[in-house]
């Protein structure tokens, strides 16, 4: 860029937060507020190419070779949920960032900040859980630090896990490489992960338990490298869900995204608690599922590729994008009738009645 | 999924819409009463299958959007007392008051807690029994039985550190209210089935007999919705103005007996005032003498309240069907979810919310 990077930083003006002067929950929530955060503090802060592609980890070029780089910080109550901990989903969370770059894992830091007085076998069970899911990602964790932070503190456990990865694709993989024609691949069905974890926090009880979704996900990205399919973008549905990630997506593209209500899987158990919750499964986080932008017609190919893998054999083409009405996602409805499939505005919250 | 798709299906949605389009012969102005109705039709973009003649307008059933502004900076004041743990539905937490929300007062450092049951209330009482443990009971009929059981069983088992801030409303005062304006275009009602699951639906054939005026209970469903729709623009266009019940499933006439008599334990009818739409006499409920004691306005004296609404905000229209929210020069432009006017921006059932979330703009 041209710009004279040492010309002084300010703020962008009117204020930053017109609704708070402090930072919110949902400021972190995946919705509007943190796009707010990101557009209005950080990215003008620290303002790059790099950091503009807005993707979910950066693509670096060092001698010739393009890195994949990112970093992601955990902090979940509760520590230990049906199908994770805290330990899988910080090496599931950075290798699947890693993946979303058409990269190749490779190596991951971990850092933790432990709160005094944890008891130290909840900390081997992370550790334990960790080293599990680097051996079953193909990562090393080369690098770390801990600090231990006063009683009241922290919660327990957190974690930061940064990783380095190995760029696979020939093509660049971004929201700018969406075109109009693309068909929307989801990889498996939504929302377990957020479930899962809500379903311990809230005391909730299904007659089988809804297991977190937490997994990584590169030998399927890899798969669809190798098969040829051209992959124009990738996402996780981390916080925010679906919803989320296709706004951000369909904003960068200024594109419309078409989805089919019908088409998006969800299990029966994640709909059921959903219904009973006020929920939408379209917002609820998954840890172990992304969307798939590829030309239509290689659409079919990549669906028979990614259902070869457990982790992926759901997989199903739930939309396409199209030219109008730019920046936007569409949803049909079950009914079958159309409307805006919106960001989150704060977080979801459980209704009165 | 069972009880849930049968109600969502894209071909029996396109029969009963072919449906109204038969019985249809003049524009219709109808109401649903309840806001989880209005976040259906908008989350399935159901006008869209319906005939130009018919034109749905939203009511008042959003507890949230209808609790007065001095009663939320109340709870907030309430919250930051540092003994006090406050006890809410989460959908309360976002509304603004006049200065803050009870979210605001959280991240202050307030103890604010989203519990799903006022129950759940009573439990945190008894575990934390050197706090003051409140609970917000916020909504209409249909809340009402498990706040009055809460209240029940703090007095019966002497737990005295628990109290409720009351802002319970009723739906047939507010339905004759909306009636009797002059500015009302109402001509037919979609009557909220949830409330009617406890309070059945004598008082609403009072009311369309008094009126002319037909009323279908209704589900929350698309199709409950659609075939409401039907039912309703049956009656019109043959003149007949009864009360019919759609939502059979879930709701019979006397309505929930047993619930009724504990309300009716604990609760008293009393006036109550309308965010936006004013006082309505006997259209709330209030703890009865006897329980009196758990009444958190009595036990927490808050003055100097001056709650100050916004002056653009055009919540009322809005809750009596006057105005649609794309119709407020505000909406989407100086009131957003994130900085909202009004509560209909920001509750879940608020029809503001409902428009700006489905990206319904015109």
């Amino acid at each position: 860029m041209a710009e004279d990077s040492s010309r002084a930083f300010t703020w962008s003006c009117p204020p930053l937060f017109r609704d708070s002067d402090r930072i919110l929950l949902a400021h972190g929530g995946g919705g509007r507020l943190m796009q707010q955060l990101l557009e209005k503090l950080f990215l003008p802060a620290f303002a790059n190419d790099a950091l503009e592609r807005r993707h979910d980890g950066a693509v670096v070029e060092v001698g010739g070779l393009r890195l994949a780089f990112t970093t992601d910080s955990y902090v979940v109550r509760p520590l230990v949920f049906p199908g994770g901990d805290i330990g899988s989903l910080a090496i599931h969370g950075t290798v699947n960032d890693l993946a979303m770059c058409g990269a190749r894992p490779l190596f991951l830091s971990a850092g933790f900040i432990l709160e005094e007085g944890l008891p130290v076998a909840t900390l081997e069970r992370v550790v334990g859980s960790m080293r599990e899911a680097a051996l079953a990602a193909g990562v090393a964790l080369v690098t770390g630090d801990t600090k231990v932070v006063d009683k009241g503190k922290g919660d327990g456990i957190f974690i930061n896990t940064a990783g380095i990865g190995l760029v696979e694709a020939s093509q660049p993989i971004g929201p700018r490489q969406v075109r109009p024609g693309d068909a929307v691949i989801l990889s498996g069905d939504l929302g377990a992960h957020g479930i899962a974890v809500l379903s311990v926090r809230e005391g909730l009880e299904f007659d089988a338990p809804v297991e977190s979704d937490s997994a990584p996900l590169w030998a399927p990205v890899q798969a669809l490298i190798q098969a040829g399919v051209e992959l124009h973008c990738l996402r996780d549905l981390t916080r925010g869900g679906l919803s989320a990630a296709l706004n951000e997506i369909a904003t960068a593209a200024q594109l419309a995204i078409r989805i089919e209500e019908a088409k998006v899987p969800v299990r029966e158990a994640v709909r059921g608690a959903c219904e009973l919750l006020g929920l939408d499964p379209l917002y609820v986080a998954c840890e172990g599922r992304f969307a798939a932008f590829v030309p239509g017609e290689q659409a079919e190919r990549a669906v028979e590729v990614l259902r070869r893998f457990p982790v992926s054999a759901a997989a199903e083409i739930a939309g396409r994008v199209e030219e109008a009405p730019a920046g936007t996602v569409i949803l049909r409805s079950r009914i079958g009738a159309n409307r805006v499939l919106d960001l989150l505005s704060g977080e979801q919250l459980p209704r009165i009645c | 999924m069972k009880y849930v798709d049968e109600y969502r299906d894209e071909a029996a949605a396109a029969r009963l819409a072919a449906a109204v389009r038969r019985l249809v012969r003049r524009p219709w102005t109808l109401m649903e009463i309840c806001g989880g109705q209005t976040h259906t039709i908008l989350k399935t973009g159901l006008e869209e299958l319906l005939p130009p003649e018919i034109n749905l307008v939203h009511g008042p059933g959003c507890p949230v959007c209808v609790t007065p502004l001095a009663l939320i900076d109340k709870a907030v004041a309430i919250a930051a007392r540092p003994e006090v743990i406050f006890c809410s539905f989460g959908d309360m937490l976002r509304v603004p008051g006049s200065s803050r929300s009870l979210f605001d007062a959280k991240a202050a450092g307030a103890d604010v807690r989203i519990l799903y049951s006022p129950l759940d209330a009573l439990r945190l009482a008894k575990a934390n029994p050197t706090r003051e443990v409140v609970f917000f009971a916020v909504g209409f009929e249909t809340t009402a039985p498990a706040n009055a059981m809460a209240v029940w069983q703090a007095a019966r088992e002497g737990i005295a550190n628990f109290s409720i801030l009351v802002a319970h409303v009723l739906v047939p005062p507010a339905i004759r209210a909306i009636l009797d304006s002059p500015n009302c275009r109402v001509q037919a009602f979609l009557a909220p089935g949830h409330v009617c699951t406890v309070m059945g639906y004598e008082d609403y054939e009072a009311i369309a007999r008094d009126y002319r005026v037909p009323i279908v209970v209704t589900g929350f469903e698309p199709l409950d919705l659609l075939e409401g729709v039907r039912m309703a623009v049956a009656q019109l266009e043959s003149g007949r103005a009864e009360v019919e019940n759609q939502y059979a499933r879930a709701v019979r006439r006397e309505g929930n007996r047993r619930a009724q008599e504990l309300i009716a334990e604990v609760f008293e009818i009393s006036p109550r005032s309308w965010r936006g739409i004013g006082e309505i006499a006997s259209s709330g409920l209030r703890l009865r003498e006897r329980y009196r004691a758990f009444d958190a306005e009595l036990r927490f004296p808050i003055t100097g309240i001056e709650a100050a609404e916004s002056e653009e905000c055009i919540a009322g229209a809005v809750l009596q069907g006057l105005k649609r929210p794309y119709e407020c020069p505000a909406f989407a432009v100086r009131c957003t979810p994130e900085s909202p006017l009004g509560a209909p921006m920001v509750s879940s059932e608020g029809a503001c919310a409902a428009y700006y979330r489905y990206g319904r703009r015109q």
